[in-house]
């Protein structure tokens, strides 16, 4: 009852604000100590604990393990034959920095100049997006908000989905900033009458050898003690202290070997590869080198003629039968509406060769520990964040994910959107 | 190197053969009437006959007599050919010789304002038909260019303006360098022009597209054919023009097989037999090449082997590509055994002075030389309409030809002259001495070793003194020789010079030597026996023209195609899960059985008979996929150009290679409807295929199919989204969309009335829109917004029909209840939206209300990728509004076969269907399923464990080509730098799939 009540006073406000509606009210704090038994939790770590009991207050985990092990508290919630999962997490997205793609004036992903370490994607960040609310019913419930564009891009930083405005989003700031390396081929201008394929960029050792100057000059710069600051360059010495993450965008095999020899040449600890399409040709020295792999979409094509048709399904697990550390991420077209599929996107590489609960760690446990929120986030287990939810079935398939109840750091957290709102509008006017 | 370019072709200057009735001021008059006889040669009059010990005389530029037994006149001057050979000169029947291409004004395809009518008044309404030109009024005669065209034996050229769909005429030139532009002119308009490129004169934005071209095309002849009965009021000059010259040999510069085909499709339906210039590729599908009884003119720029040194470059290579490398010097051999007549041209050599070796590699790769010949002088005089006076030595014939030193094309060969119009071009010098081998030469008290090599008209010399290199330079002209060389102490600048007359003992010679001091001396030198130099030559020009082993091709030849087809087998599929998708539902541990291409059984415990059995225990059995909505295996999908383009088809630019085929197959897929794209409110008419990897592009279209057209709505057809210089094009709200298909319908409602009358102006355009009145042809609109999706359904219904279907159809939901009583279907994405304003309410619910409102409702993809996971997509629609599974699985099979009106055929299992099905190794709507066996019409398309195969023989394949290619480079022979091939852009305003 009270949802259709919700539900019509909204749709007064409609009448007076048309689709301008902010998203969904934040949750308040949690109140009260909340139990969950009976399901079967998956933890995120690769484990899973069957009929299980989870308890969590003011918003972190107290209490993991069988049933048997321990007494509810508080409010308790009955899950049986459900299944709990950790928050899904979406690294390398723009939720919230751009709302519809097509409307210039929604658009705040890209920045001008080639090399911006120093703009923050957190500042545009809008929490009130009504993208960011579709994500909660499939269980995407923390994002890596990066901005895009130029050789440096700028300064990621990693939010949970539900709150007021960007400070309250903030999960951590300023975590890691972005270099798209140079690509060791170039396309071809058809317009101009030149052959439209891919070739190799004559200007790639200038490009590779201008960032590493660049990085150079940074590091110059810091020693400095001069009034005169550059702004960009300070950006950069959380990287050089290792405070920062550093994620290296790059597809071939090339330039991947040339990331990892940068790497070390720069003395650059942290240090992760995003898309990667060709890093399973070198697993073995990507282990080596400890450099992580946000990899390419799953639900992606592949990108030579010759490649195995489900070599896009199947990248992360050739990854992690090296021993890489590897997490999805879903950048590319429609990456916003489509953030939401991730389940779905580890999914399809538990059909192709991996054990779900492997499959699940490509977006829960292996996320946070390269973004570095594992202490958090990322697992089901005591002292975390109770950022978790409730599903009647496997939700990493989209014929059983039904998401009942969703925490966010132990906050309960509304499952109605935007869409669902309209749904249920329009069912409404065809139930009349 | 001080080469001597000039020697290499040298015309010897004449008395002009002024004509005669020129008046004539700066002397007494001279007619030159003397006869030139050539004795002792083999004459090779055609590429079959040769008169050995023949006599062949010419007077005034043309042949007198050929043959044994002639009487030589008295004013004969006599030319001793013994040991010599004589062929027809070549003709080159495609070029631009003489003729600038114009240069393309738009530099971004982005840029400018649309031009959207033509610029010139008098002439076709479309500037990029220009039938009316005549390139003889642009040609300028290329002396330095013909020298090149002599050097490799060509006397006469076809040319023509290479610019625009309808090009006009060509000319027929004779490369005679020192005639008037009278002598040489053959022919002032030979042959009539076309192709599938726009004009780069002008930025009309119409056609935008290949099957814009191909439409545009079809029209200009409707618009001729009446134009030439006197139907129109106005004058048309380009008509009238293309209505003049259709007699002319027709040639089609059609760039690659797939566009041979589809010019020759268009030639057919006017009766026209074009003379296709084709791509190098045709020996990919020989059989449909032999089937357009068409003459070739093919380009033999036979790719160079790619630089595969580097591993991280090389990877850009696609085994299609390696392939081609290695197969295309077959083409001509290939075409050549299957008796498709076929001349050779210069057209895309980088450089003409490449065309001797490229044919000889062609004869390397099994082209018979008689062919090859052929192919230069016979056949391109027959497409020429000229066969009686160019490409063959009989009296009355144009004296054009060359002497030779041994038979053509062999390597050792050497072309001395180059007669054209009875005039003499020196190729190389007759009287020659061949001096190669090695020497002694003994300058004051110094023997060097001497070395001779290259062309006897053209030597070149190593000298070396002891183990010293010594730099040397050497001219042989008018058997002079002069050789200069360096001072073996390489600190000092100064020579020694040597020259002297060649005689015919080259044993031994000597002659003047002038030292570095300026005292002069006598130089002497004596040969070697001759074999150490010129073994070790045959040994690298045997790496140069060896065969290397030619790849079998697969269909299509590309990775993953097939080495043969697949034929319909008959399965009895065991134990299986089965999905109906009609009233029996969902069986358990039921059996089918497929026969002869089509559903033969289901049920439990079914007999085999002949069928081979698989147990499919644990595995689930569905009808096949059915994408309502593709943009997959089509060259071109958007037709810009013009509001409406109900004109075009995709049916005409069908790409049957597209790699994405396999992987929908790999996906389940078993038929797609390929529509055309959203640039414009009336779009252009479907291709509805069966993705039978490896047929031709007819053969994946259906038998039959039923007729389709796409109409768009919203932000695209308003070009919301095209930057700001696209603001021109009506319409630009959608309150003039509503008008234009008002107006639309209500002409055609009017030519339809015309056409009964009798007198009309066949137009494709309208053609089309009669159908759709008529309720032949059906509607597939993209569609998003709720009052748009309102309007169309009245203006079908104004207009007394029904859309068939709305795609995309977002805001569907909002709709559906007018929807169902319209009768029109709903084929929608599952989830996408918020990438335009227009989809800012699309919701992944909609497909579960409109069916829960009695709409017949479909997923689609409009994408590659998606296409693949469809049953992934189908799967959402039970999250998103509960639809059951059985249903939602009929959102990808029957329901789009329902609305492709396909049903009667395919999308579900039921006793004589097509054997269109596919063999999951789970729930068809889980994540965790595969596709293990797809089947089309009972041959199994893809089937895991053959991709399996697949891959390995891929990665072999690879391996051996690299291998040959590494060859080819450490042996000295040409690279390219490895690419990626992306799909070929059609032309600049192709927009890509536009959602």
């Amino acid at each position: 009852m009270k949802k259709i009540n919700s539900t019509i006073s909204l749709f007064v406000l409609l009448l007076f604000f048309g689709n301008i509606v902010a998203q969904q009210t934040p949750a308040k704090a949690q109140s009260e100590t909340i139990s969950i038994i009976g399901a079967t939790a998956h933890i995120g770590n690769g484990t899973v604990i069957e009929d299980s009991i989870l308890i969590f207050e003011n918003g972190k985990i107290t209490t993991i393990g069988p049933k048997t092990t321990a007494t509810a508290i508080g409010k308790t919630i009955d899950a049986s034959g459900k299944h709990i999962y950790p928050g899904f997490i979406a690294p390398n997205s723009t939720l919230g920095l751009v709302e519809i793609a097509a409307v210039r004036a929604t658009n705040d992903d890209n920045e001008v100049g080639n090399y911006n370490p120093h703009i923050r994607s957190i500042i545009a960040y809008n929490a009130e997006s009504k993208i960011v609310e579709s994500m909660r019913p499939n269980g995407v419930l923390i994002a890596q908000i990066t901005p895009r564009g130029g050789t440096i891009s700028g300064t990621s930083s990693i939010v949970q989905l539900d709150a007021w405005n960007w400070e309250d989003a903030v999960l951590k700031i300023d975590d890691g900033i972005h270099v798209n390396w140079p690509s060791p081929f170039t396309q071809g201008r058809w317009w101009l009458g030149e052959e439209p394929g891919y070739k190799a960029n004559k200007k790639y050792d200038t490009q590779v050898t201008q960032l590493k100057d660049y990085f150079a000059q940074a590091k110059a710069s810091l020693q400095s003690k001069l009034d005169t600051k550059n702004l960009p360059h300070i950006a950069m010495s959380g990287i050089f202290k290792g405070t920062k993450t550093l994620f290296v965008h790059a597809d071939s095999e090339k330039s991947i070997l040339d990331v990892i020899s940068f790497s070390k040449s720069q003395n650059i600890n942290k240090i992760v590869l995003v898309g990667a399409y060709e890093a399973y040709k070198i697993g073995e020295q990507l282990k080596q080198n400890n450099i992580a792999v946000l990899t390419s979409r799953t639900h992606s094509l592949p990108s030579y003629e010759d490649d195995d048709y489900d070599l896009p399904y199947k990248n992360a697990k050739l990854l992690l039968d090296a021993g890489v550390l590897v997490a999805i991420q879903n950048s590319g077209q429609m990456e916003r509406a489509n953030a939401r599929n991730l389940p779905f996107q580890a999914g399809t590489v538990a059909a192709h060769g991996i054990d779900k609960e492997k499959a699940l760690q490509l977006i829960t446990s292996n996320s946070a520990k390269i973004l570095g929120i594992d202490a958090v986030v990322g697992t089901l287990e005591k002292g975390k964040d109770a950022t978790l939810f409730i599903s009647n079935g496997d939700a990493l398939d989209m014929r059983t994910n039904q998401l009942e109840k969703v925490f966010i750091q132990g906050r309960t957290i509304s499952l109605e959107t935007h869409q669902t709102k309209l749904w249920k509008r329009y069912s409404t006017k065809y139930s009349k | 190197m001080k080469k001597i370019i000039a020697l290499f072709v040298l015309c010897i200057v004449y008395n002009t053969y002024a004509q005669e009735y020129f008046p004539k001021n700066d002397g007494v008059k001279t007619t030159d009437v003397n006869y030139i006889v050539f004795k002792n040669a083999t004459i090779h009059t055609s590429p079959n006959t040769e008169i050995k010990n023949g006599t062949m005389i010419i007077q005034k530029g043309k042949i007198v007599q050929v043959g044994t037994s002639v009487s030589t006149p008295a004013n004969s001057i006599v030319i001793d050919l013994k040991d010599k050979h004589v062929y027809p000169s070549f003709i080159d029947v495609y070029t631009n010789f003489g003729i600038e291409k114009p240069k393309t004004k738009n530099t971004s395809p982005f840029g400018g304002n649309p031009q959207y009518d033509a610029s010139r008044e008098g002439y076709y309404w479309n500037d990029h038909i220009r039938p009316e030109t005549n390139s003889l009024t642009v040609f300028k005669y290329d002396k330095k260019k013909a020298d090149e065209f002599i050097k490799e034996g060509f006397g006469v050229v076809n040319t023509h303006m290479p610019d625009g769909i309808a090009r006009g005429t060509g000319l027929l030139v004779a490369l005679n360098n020192e005639g008037t532009q009278g002598d040489r002119l053959i022919s002032k308009q030979s042959s009539q022009f076309f192709s599938f490129s726009k004009s780069a004169k002008s930025n009309q934005s119409y056609p935008t597209s290949l099957m814009g071209s191909m439409a545009l095309l079809r029209q200009m002849y409707y618009d001729a054919n009446w134009y030439e009965k006197g139907n129109a009021t106005n004058t048309d000059l380009s008509l009238e023009a293309l209505n003049e010259h259709k007699k002319l040999p027709q040639i089609f510069e059609a760039g690659s097989r797939i566009n041979g085909f589809r010019a020759d499709k268009v030639g057919d339906e006017f009766n026209i037999q074009y003379t296709i210039v084709g791509g190098g590729d045709e020996y990919v599908r020989i059989d449909k090449v032999k089937a357009t009884n068409a003459r070739y003119i093919l380009p033999i720029n036979f790719p160079d082997a790619y630089d595969m040194s580097d591993p991280y470059m090389s990877n850009l290579v696609s085994l299609g590509d390696m392939r081609h490398w290695n197969q295309a010097p077959s083409n001509p051999s290939i075409l050549s055994k299957n008796g498709v007549p076929f001349s050779l041209t210069t057209h895309k050599l980088k450089k003409v002075t490449d065309f001797t070796s490229k044919i000889q590699k062609a004869i390397t790769y099994g082209l018979s030389t008689e062919k090859a010949l052929a192919s230069l002088t016979t056949i391109p005089a027959k497409i020429l309409g000229k066969e009686n006076v160019l490409g063959i030595l009989q009296k009355g014939a144009y004296a054009n030809f060359l002497i030779t030193s041994d038979t053509l094309f062999k390597k050792e060969n050497i072309i001395y002259e180059n007669w054209i119009q009875g005039r003499k071009n020196i190729v190389n010098d007759m009287s020659s001495i061949n001096l190669n081998g090695s020497y002694e030469l003994t300058i004051a008290d110094n023997t060097y070793e001497l070395t001779i090599s290259g062309k006897p008209s053209a030597p070149k010399t190593k000298i070396k003194l002891g183990e010293t290199k010594i730099g040397s330079t050497i001219t042989y002209k008018n058997n002079w020789i002069n050789l200069t060389l360096t001072d073996p102490d390489t600190t000092k600048t100064q020579y020694t010079r040597l020259s002297t007359i060649i005689s015919k003992n080259t044993k031994f010679w000597s002659g003047k030597a002038i030292l570095p001091n300026g005292q002069e001396t006598t130089f002497i030198v004596k040969q070697k026996p001759k074999e150490t130099s010129s073994e070790k030559k045959e040994k690298t020009s045997k790496i140069a023209h060896e065969k290397p082993r030619v790849i079998p091709v697969t269909y299509p030849n590309i990775a993953y195609g097939a080495t043969k087809l697949p034929k319909s087998e008959n399965i009895l599929f065991k134990n299986a899960t089965v999905w109906t998708n009609e009233s029996e539902g969902i069986l358990k541990e039921t059996d089918v059985l497929i026969t002869n291409g089509k559903i033969a059984g289901i049920g439990k415990n079914l007999v085999p008979g002949n069928a081979k059995i698989i147990d499919a225990t644990g595995k689930h059995i569905t009808a096949g996929i059915i994408d309502e909505h593709s943009h997959i295996a089509a060259a071109a999908i958007n037709e810009a150009g013009h509001n409406s383009s109900a004109e075009v088809t995709i049916e005409d630019v069908i790409s049957p290679d597209d790699i994405n085929i396999y992987r929908n197959l790999a996906g389940g897929v078993t038929s797609i409807q390929i529509l055309h794209g959203s640039a414009n409110p009336i779009g252009g008419r479907s291709a509805i295929l069966k993705l039978k990897w490896g047929e031709s592009a007819e053969n994946l279209i259906y038998k039959n199919a039923p007729k389709f057209i796409k109409f768009a709505l919203g932000e695209n057809v308003k070009q919301s989204n095209w930057g700001d210089n696209q603001r021109i094009r009506f319409p630009q709200t959608r309150m003039g969309v509503e008008q234009l298909y008002i107006d639309y319908f209500t002409r055609a409602r009017a030519y339809e009335a015309s056409k009964k009358k009798g007198t009309y102006r066949k137009d494709t355009e309208m053609e089309t829109l009669i159908e759709i009145l008529n309720g032949e042809r059906h509607i597939s609109c993209h569609s998003y917004i709720q009052s748009e999706i309102n309007m169309l359904i009245k203006v079908a219904e104004k207009f007394k029909f029904t859309i068939n279907t709305f795609t995309h159809i977002l805001e569907g939901y909002k709709v559906a209840d007018k929807m169902a009583k319209h009768g029109v279907g709903g084929s929608t994405f599952s989830d996408w939206w918020a990438y335009k304003y227009e989809v800012n309410d699309a919701i992944p619910y909609n497909a579960a209300i409109m069916h829960n409102q009695g709409v017949t409702v479909a997923i689609n993809s409009d994408d590659g990728e998606m296409s693949r996971r469809l049953n992934q997509e189908a799967a959402k629609s039970v999250k998103y509004g509960g639809v059951s599974e059985e249903d939602a699985w009929k959102f990808v099979t029957l329901n789009p076969a329902k609305l492709l009106r396909i049903d009667d055929r395919v999308g579900s299992l039921k006793i004589g269907k097509d054997a269109d099905i596919v063999v999951w190794t789970q729930h068809p709507l889980s994540i965790y399923t595969k596709a293990e066996k797809t089947i089309i019409d009972g041959a199994i398309y893809f089937d895991l464990e053959k991709d399996k195969v697949a891959r390995k023989q891929i990665a072999q394949q690879k391996n051996e080509l690299t291998a040959m290619m590494i060859k080819e480079k450490n042996s000295g022979l040409k690279t390219q730098t490895p690419k990626k091939k992306e799909k070929q852009h059609f032309h600049c305003n192709t927009l890509e799939s536009i959602y």
